[in-house]
This record gives C-alpha cells, structure tokens and sequence, in this order.
C-alpha cells in the first residue's frame, strides 16, 4: 500500500466506526430513555400504553398497603393529581408516606395503574429527589424545612 | 487555635501556588534558572501547606470540635474513631481539600524526582500544576471553607450519613482522588509541551509513569467504590451507571487511551498530537467529573450539600483550563511534527483502533450522562438515561476491542501479519470455543450469549498469556531455557499480559452475573428455608442489637448444602440514632468467586419477615479482574525503562532519593 492508501485505509476505518458508534447512541436514545412526569401532567401527556416513564411526587399519606406479601400498593401525588402504583419488591429504606418518590415502569393495558418496577426514594433524610422537588416547587407545593429545595 | 492556623496555611498555600505559576513559568521563557528554580521549592512548600490545613480540619474533626461549621455538620461525637478520620472527607468542603491535598502531592513529586526532566520542561509543568492548585484553593477559600467558626458551638454534631459510616469511605476517595487527580500531571505535561512546541519520544517516557500510576489508583479507587455500592446499598448491584459513576468512568477510559497512544509514541514517535489532546481530554474529563460531582446538579449520595456559587465557581475553572487548553492545541498542535508511518495491520494500527474504540466510548458514555442535563436546561424536559442505553451502547462499541486485545501484543511494530497472529491465537480461540461448550452444557441450554460472553473473557484469558508463550518458547524449548527467557523478559510485557488477563476475568464475572445470577423475594418466619444458588438457607430468627451509634434489627441465617451446615450469615437493619436514618446492611456470605447476598425488608404483621436473597454466580471476578488490571500497572511501572528519568541504563545508581541542596 501506498502511504496514501494506508493513511486513507485508517481515517476511512475510524471514520465508518464513529458514524457507526452515532447511529448507535441515536437508536438506543429513541429505545430507553424514560421522560419524567408528576401525577399532573399525565392527562396532557398522551402516553401511549407501555411507554416506559419516571412517575414522581409524594407518597400519599394512608393509602400504603401490602397485598399478598411482597406487593405494595400506594399512590403518588403531587397534591392535585394522584396516581395508583402497584410495585412488587423491597421498597427502599426511605420509602415513608408524605415524602418524595421516584416510581419507574409503565401504565397497566387494562387499568389506570402504574406498574412500576423501580422504586427510588431520597438519598439521605436532607434531600429529596431532585426532579420532584423541583417540579413540586413549581406547583407551589411546599415541603416544608430543609426539603423546600433549591 | 489550630483550626485557624489550618485555615492560615491553606492561604499561605494559594499564595505560594501563585508564585509556583508565574515565576517558573516566566523563567523558563527568560532563560533563568534561578526563576525556575523557585517551582521546585515552591510545589513542596505549598505541599506542606495544604497538608498542615489538611492536618488542621483532621485534628478538628477527630477531637469532635463543634465549633467548626464542617465538624458539626458531618460529624457526632458518638461516631467510632476511624469514621471521624475518614469523615473528614465525607462531605463537600473537605473532599475539596483532600482534592487539593492530592494535587500538591503530585506536584511535589514531580518537583522531588524530576530531577532529569529538561529545566524548562519541568518549570512548565509545575507552573501549571501550580494554576490548578491555585483554582482549586480559591475554590475552597470563596465558597467551600472547611475552617468556618460557627458562634455558638452546638454541642452534638449531626452525624456522618450513616451510608459513609463504612471503612469504605476510608479507602475509595483517596484512591479515586489519585487517580483522578494523578492525570493532572499529564495534563500539565501536555501544556507544557505545547508552550515549547516541542515534543519527542522522550516525553512520551516521562508522561507515561504518571498517567500508569494515575490509571492504577483510579482503576483501584472505581473497583472499590463498585465493591462498596455492592455491599453497603443492600440492592445487590455493583454499577448502576449512574452519573456520578460515570463521571469517574469516563477518565478512566480516556486514560487507558491515553497509556496506549503514549506507548506508540515512546516506540514509534508516532500519534504524538493525538497523544497530547488525549493527555488534555483525559485531565479535562476529570475536572468534568469534579464539577458534575461537586457542583450540585445531580443529586446523589456523593452530592453532599449544594450551594449554586459552587456550581457556578467550578464552571468557571471548567471553562477556563478545558478551553484554554484546547486553544493552545489548537494553537500550537500544527507544529508538532507528525510521526512515523505505519501499516493498518500492525501494533500501532491496533493500538490507533484501541483509542478509536476507547474514546468512542468514552465519548458515549458522556453523551448518556450530559443528555438528561442538556435537555433539562435546553427544554426543561426531565428524561433519565439509564442502564438500557449504556448497556446497548457501550456494550456493543467494546466488542470489538475485547475481541481485539489478544491481537494487539502479537502484531509486531510498523508492519504486522494478521493471519500469523491468528494462527497463534489458534489455542486461544479453541480454549474459549471449549469454556463456551462447557458453560452451555452445564446451564442445560442457557441463554447462548451468556455462553458466547463467557468463552471471549477465556479467550481473551489465554490469549493475553500467549505473547508470554511465545516469547520464552514454552513447550518447545527445555523448561529451564524457556524460565530463563521469561525471567528476561521486559516487566511492561507480564504488566500488560496482566492487564489484559484482568479485562477478560472482569467481563466473566459481569457476564456470568448478569446471566445466572437469580433473586428470590421471599416472606419469611423463623424456621423457614429458602433455595439459593444449590443452597439452603433458614431463617433462624430475628433479634435486636445496638451499635455504638445505632440499633439494629439483626436475621440470622444458616447456611446448608446437601443437608450439611457450612456457615451463617447475618443481615441487618440498622436505625441511626443521630439522624433517625435506616440503612441495610447486606449479609453475605463467599463460596469461591460466588456469592449468596441477603437483605431485609420490611416487617411483617404475622411476624414474618421480607426477605431478598440473591445467588451471584462468580461475582468476585468482577472486582478481580480489577485487581488484575492494577498489578498490571505496578508491574509495568516497576519496569525499568519507565523508571523516572531512567531512559538509558544507567551507568550508576541513579542519585534520585538525594536530599536537595
């Protein structure tokens, strides 16, 4: 090979792997990236049934409740709105009702509840999720002390 | 007293970080050696500077003063000894020091052993040094103060979040810091050179010991937190792709990059623009790390309070060093002269593909983590990019270098032959195809991919041990002959065989975990047995327990196989007294490189008790492979042509530990 080719043959190879590498990182966008939404905005969302999302808000105070063992149900709210949520597994150590959650999965074909199959809670006693705090903020909703967030 | 005193040393030393900046710098363009001579003293003053302020904020934190804002904020008194030493970096202010604490002592090494650096070389190279110590000072003295008095001392403080109350909080900082922080010395190398316009293989030598023991600690300090988030977290994971692991991931990438293309420039002269732009990505992506880690835009356990002056403060040193870094190269990189020539097919071809595939996924794993933020400012749509994505992406951009590893030590230099490297991985190729069979076989079908996984790490396994082979002749040649002829053999060969073992051990047990592992949910009451992994384990009962700063809810298990008792294993749930915080503390119990992995859930009305049990099939390979991959690293930086200013034997022993005059 001439030096041409060679240097031709190399940036032609690099080349075709990046365009591979974009095209790549553009589908698996369009396959896994979950929007998040509060209880509120799910009536103007349109989620077609399936669609992947992160539920946020609070866990409504009273309506916590173990089923047959392992699944819980609870609904979030962002103190208009509420939502159902059935959710099989060990909830995390800060799962309390009033305070924030984050709940992933889908809405159930039949019902109007949410599977999730994820189930975040705060990090710490300080903080709470940052997309929740923020987007209860803008609904007025106060947390009260510290959990009023930036 | 000697708070205010760690305070004073910490402005003295952004003082003298200024003098490091300038003076050497002025004098390595002016020709006077006595100016540059001032960087020399002046990185180890402000070495002993930041670490008496580090002493200081230590010596606060241990005698529990809660007159300082940073003790009673993170601190109790309660809390056993060795967490108040660890706790000092456990929180934004003082992980800040420990930062500054770690680049000093990088910049003091190289004032220490780079004795045979050229005068100018090393005057850059502290003066930039010196201008990130001086960021990052000012940093902590505007808006992260350490040494704040408050008033009126309280007299309890308000604990150390109990998740960092681990030894693991001792060990996975300074590590990751090193690591982190250890690519500023490339960094600096990089800008150096670029301020001279000149570069040869030399450097190439220089920067490479740096950016090896950077790349060993930060491949130590991921490893541990990995382990850590594994057995503090009670979730059973060991990578979440979280940002701000990524954050620590994305260096980590961009340096391997970064030990290969130097390695084609020390040999071949070769790449040397390309190697100069990494050794700037590679630190920039650090201080990217650092900002999306410190600044408070993402939320998370390593996000210890957020305040927007930081964010902004950090933004800033970002857009100043990344951009000004950048402008130089683009400024000076066309004199740089461009290298030797090389085939496609050959060790710098394979190499080029590794930083072509290395830094694609660097890029990708980027891109999934700046996304989310970039949409949130652009459209304020909240998204979450999580582990599908990195999985699909990364996952499959890496294929092809893993397949690629064995190939790379076997190509010679300028022109390789491929189908002779492939003949001699015929083994190689044959022994993983077998594993594959194997694997298959034993899991009575099994998902076919798991097997495929499973036979690339063996492959890649024995064909990184292949060059070893090869070179000593082993098999072909009487053994004492071929001993001999390993024994002769160059340190950075058996670094990088190690290395490469390490990746293919690593991919087994995430492949083998991902796969096999299974996860039971189970309610339980005393007396009651549950499957695992060819296991039995019976749950004993419940009882209660207090620690020196919290009560617990300890399960107690025992372990059967066949019906014979091996052991037990107890798991908790502990209640914080300080902050009335839950944490779960996983039991687990080892047999070989697998797990089987408790926690507890909640309690039942019955008494009963939820209970989560997880098999992890070879799981410690994960973490091995690491451990692999950092003997490598020390292997090849003990090799002597590495050494510090060792590029020729020498002809006496090097006069390198001489106390200075």
């Amino acid at each position: 090979m001439t030096r041409k080719q060679k240097r031709l043959a190399i940036i032609g190879g690099g080349v075709s792997f990046l365009i591979a590498a974009v095209l790549l990182v553009m589908f698996a966008f369009s396959q896994s990236v979950a929007y998040f939404y509060v209880p509120g905005d799910l009536a103007k969302a349109d989620l077609a049934p399936g669609t992947r999302i992160r539920l946020g808000g609070l866990v409504e105070t009273g309506t916590v409740k173990r089923g047959d063992g392992r699944t819980i149900t609870f609904s979030v709210t962002d103190t208009l709105d509420r939502v159902p949520v059935r959710y099989t597994g060990i909830l995390p150590d800060l799962f309390r009702e009033g305070q924030g959650v984050v709940a992933e999965g889908a809405f159930d074909a039949q019902s109007a509840v949410f599977v999730a199959d994820t189930v975040l809670a705060k990090h710490d006693e300080t903080y709470m999720p940052k997309d929740v705090a923020d987007r209860l903020a803008e609904q007025g909703v106060s947390l009260g002390g510290k959990e009023t967030i930036r | 007293m000697i708070v205010e005193l760690g305070h004073y040393a910490l402005v003295l030393a952004l003082a003298t970080s200024l003098l490091q900046a300038a003076l050497p710098l002025a004098g390595a363009l002016r020709g006077d050696r006595a100016l540059m001579e001032i960087g020399t003293i002046a990185a180890k003053a402000t070495f002993l500077l930041v670490a008496l302020s580090f002493c200081a904020l230590t010596y606060a934190h241990v005698t529990s003063d809660f007159s300082v804002q940073n003790v009673w904020e993170n601190s109790h008194s309660q809390i056993p000894l060795i967490y108040k030493y660890s706790g000092v970096w456990g929180n934004h202010e003082g992980s800040m020091l420990l930062w500054v604490l770690i680049l000093t002592f990088f910049s003091a090494l190289v004032a220490l052993f780079g004795n045979n650096l050229p005068e100018t070389l090393k005057a850059n190279v502290l003066s930039i040094q010196a201008m990130i110590t001086a960021a990052f000072a000012l940093f902590i003295l505007m808006t992260s103060n350490p040494f704040n008095r408050l008033l009126n001392a309280p007299g309890e403080g308000k604990d150390l979040n109990p998740v960092l109350q681990d030894i693991g909080l001792a060990i996975h900082p300074p590590l990751l810091y090193l690591g982190y922080v250890g690519f500023s010395v490339c960094f600096s190398f990089a800008i150096a050179a670029l301020i001279e316009g000149r570069i040869d293989a030399a450097w190439a030598r220089w920067v490479r010991p740096w950016a090896l023991a950077a790349w060993t600690c930060l491949t130590a300090g991921i490893a541990m937190g990995s382990y850590w988030a594994y057995y503090e977290l009670g979730w059973g994971g060991w990578w979440f792709w979280d940002p701000v692991e990524n954050a620590s991931f994305i260096p980590w990438l961009a340096g391997t990059a970064l030990l290969h293309s130097a390695l084609v420039m020390e040999k071949r002269e070769a790449l040397k623009i390309w190697t100069v732009l990494l050794a700037i990505m590679t630190f920039s992506m650090s201080l990217l790390g650092t900002f999306l880690v410190r600044s408070g835009v993402l939320t998370s356990v390593h996000a210890f309070a957020t305040d927007p002056t930081r964010g902004v403060f950090i933004l800033i040193i970002l857009i100043l060093f990344i951009g000004g870094a950048l402008s130089l190269f683009a400024l000076r990189a066309a004199r740089l002269k461009a290298g030797g020539l090389f085939a496609p097919i050959s060790r710098e071809g394979a190499l080029v593909l590794n930083n072509l595939i290395l830094t694609t996924a660097a890029a990708t794993v980027l891109t999934g983590t700046l996304y989310p933020l970039a949409l949130e400012a652009l459209t304020g749509a909240k998204i979450s990019v999580g582990a599908p994505f990195f999985n699909m992406t990364f996952g499959l951009l890496m294929l092809p270098l893993l397949l690629a590893v064995p190939f790379g030590p076997l190509l010679a230099w300028k022109r390789g032959d491929l189908p002779g490297a492939a003949q001699r991985l015929f083994a190689a190729v044959a022994f993983g195809l077998v594993v594959g069979c194997v694997v298959y076989y034993a899991q009575n079908g099994g998902p076919i991919l798991a097997a495929l996984g499973i036979a690339l790490g063996a492959y890649m396994i024995l064909g990184s041990m292949m060059e070893l082979f090869l070179r000593s002749g082993l098999g072909k040649v009487a053994a004492g002959v071929a001993w001999r002829r390993l024994s002769g053999l160059p340190r950075s060969v058996f670094g990088t065989a190690l290395a490469h073992i390490g990746l293919g051990v690593t991919l087994i047990g995430i492949v083998a975990v991902t796969a096999f592992e299974t996860e039971h949910i189970i309610e339980m009451k005393p007396g009651m047995t549950a499957e695992a992994g060819g296991y039995s384990l019976r749950f004993e009962g419940l009882r209660k327990g207090n620690g020196a700063n919290y009560s617990e809810e300890v399960g107690h298990f025992i372990v059967s196989g066949d019906g014979v008792a091996m052991g037990d294993i107890t798991s908790s749930k502990r209640i914080y007294t300080a902050r009335r915080m839950p944490t779960t503390e996983a039991g687990i119990r080892t047999f070989g490189l697998s797990q089987l992995y408790v926690s507890l859930g909640d309690d039942m009305a019955d008494g009963g008790i939820v209970v989560r049990v997880w098999w992890k099939p070879m799981i410690l390979c994960i973490w091995g492979g690491a451990l692999f991959m950092m003997a490598g690293g020390l292997v090849s930086l003990s090799d002597r042509r590495l050494r510090i200013g060792a590029p020729t034997r020498s002809k006496k022993p090097k006069p390198v530990l001489e106390p200075a005059q």
